[in-house]
């Protein structure tokens, strides 16, 4: 089996992890910028992270034979501090250049507040600017809801933007719907308790057109499973799903909407 | 009972099939949870916002139609529609805090 692994922070987790996730059939990873579990107190600590997501990340990947790539952000559990953000803003046209950076992500909001409106608006605005994609992060548990309608809103709003460069992540049951129906790619993350389990990411694509669906792990520091594509994908053969639908859901769909930055290579088409 | 709805993507299967692969799943689930709600009453103290929107969820589990899910996160979901001013902490519990 092969898979994408659209979604994970690896700068979290073991080489171990890396290994474990080339041994059950993944073929390259990609990492968006997140929260370190704690406030950032300056814009170079972010200068920091991102030569790390572009330039450390790739090569602890390659030693697996894993092509990684990474979107770049300031991640809206830090977007209280304005003054922060746009320091953070300003340095990301530099980090843009680098050759495995697919756009910006993971942007969003957190608990759907004016300042992280605010700066959910400005990494738009930016995408918009330099022509790249968008990776959204959705807000946790009750806020997820509103969160998801109100940063749909915000990308309609902009005018510029097309949905089907934009993936919103983190769908659950009560949100993947409307995020498919307004012409976005949705994101299901498989997590053992808060978002989504594999057994419920594959009730989910039984009841959606899942040409627009992808599968993360989005492991990081917290309770996260860098092996949960590969586990979803048992639990849709147990099911009695062919080969080719699981390959479609893992392998396909991600290679297809990443496929729509050029830097993106299908590491199919490398081998 | 209600008549059956497969979905389009999903592989034909009997009630009986879907029992063989996840009923012990299921049924460990449901006695872990009427532990916790033993436990509960083991402790001092009243019912917090999550363990009320837990507790209001329960009916919804023995509705006929389909969307189980859905109608609980929707239950617990925050209700407004602006963006608030400001928010007093990073992390969200799990039920909105102004369920009754």
């Amino acid at each position: 089996m092969r898979y994408i692994e659209p979604h994970g922070h690896m700068v979290s987790r073991t080489t171990d992890d890396y290994q474990a996730m080339a041994l059950a059939g993944c073929a390259a990873i990609c990492e968006p910028a997140f929260w370190a579990g704690f406030d950032r107190k300056s814009a170079d600590g972010f200068y920091d992270y991102f030569c790390q997501l572009t330039q450390i990340e790739p090569r602890r990947a390659a030693r697996y034979g894993l092509p990684h790539y990474s979107w770049l952000c300031i991640n809206p559990k830090e977007s209280e501090d304005m003054a922060l953000a746009a320091d953070v803003l300003a340095l990301i046209p530099e980090f843009l250049k680098a050759p495995t950076v697919l756009g910006i992500g993971e942007i969003g909001l957190n608990k759907n507040t004016r300042n992280e409106m605010k700066v959910l608006e400005q990494h738009i605005a930016l995408a918009v600017q330099y022509d790249q994609m968008i990776l959204v992060h959705t807000p946790h548990l009750e806020d997820k809801r509103k969160g998801t309608r109100l940063i749909m809103d915000c990308l309609k709003a902009n005018g510029v933007v097309k949905p089907e460069r934009v993936i919103i992540d983190h769908v659950e049951e009560h949100t993947i719907h409307e995020v498919l129906d307004q012409g976005f790619w949705a994101g299901i993350t498989l997590y053992p308790e808060s978002k989504s389990t594999p057994v419920r990411a594959v009730d989910m694509i039984e009841s959606v057109s899942a040409q627009r669906v992808w599968l993360n792990s989005a492991c990081d520091w917290g309770h996260s499973d860098p092996l949960s594509v590969p586990k979803a994908a048992q639990e849709m053969r147990r099911r009695g799903h062919s080969a080719a639908a699981i390959d479609r859901l893992v392998y396909g769909n991600p290679v297809k909407f990443l496929s729509q930055s050029p830097r993106f290579k299908d590491p199919a088409a490398q081998a | 009972m209600s008549t059956p709805q497969p979905h389009p993507g999903a592989p034909a299967r009997t009630r009986e099939q879907v029992a063989d692969l996840h009923f012990m799943d299921a049924r460990y689930k449901l006695l872990d949870l009427a532990a916790f709600l033993d436990r509960l009453d083991r402790a001092a103290g009243g019912d917090d916002h999550r363990v009320r929107g837990l507790r209001a969820a329960l009916p919804l589990l023995l509705e006929k139609d389909e969307g189980r899910v859905a109608r609980i996160l929707n239950l617990w979901s925050d209700p407004s529609v602006e963006p608030i001013a400001k928010a007093d902490t990073k992390a969200a519990s799990g039920v909105w805090p102004g369920l009754k």
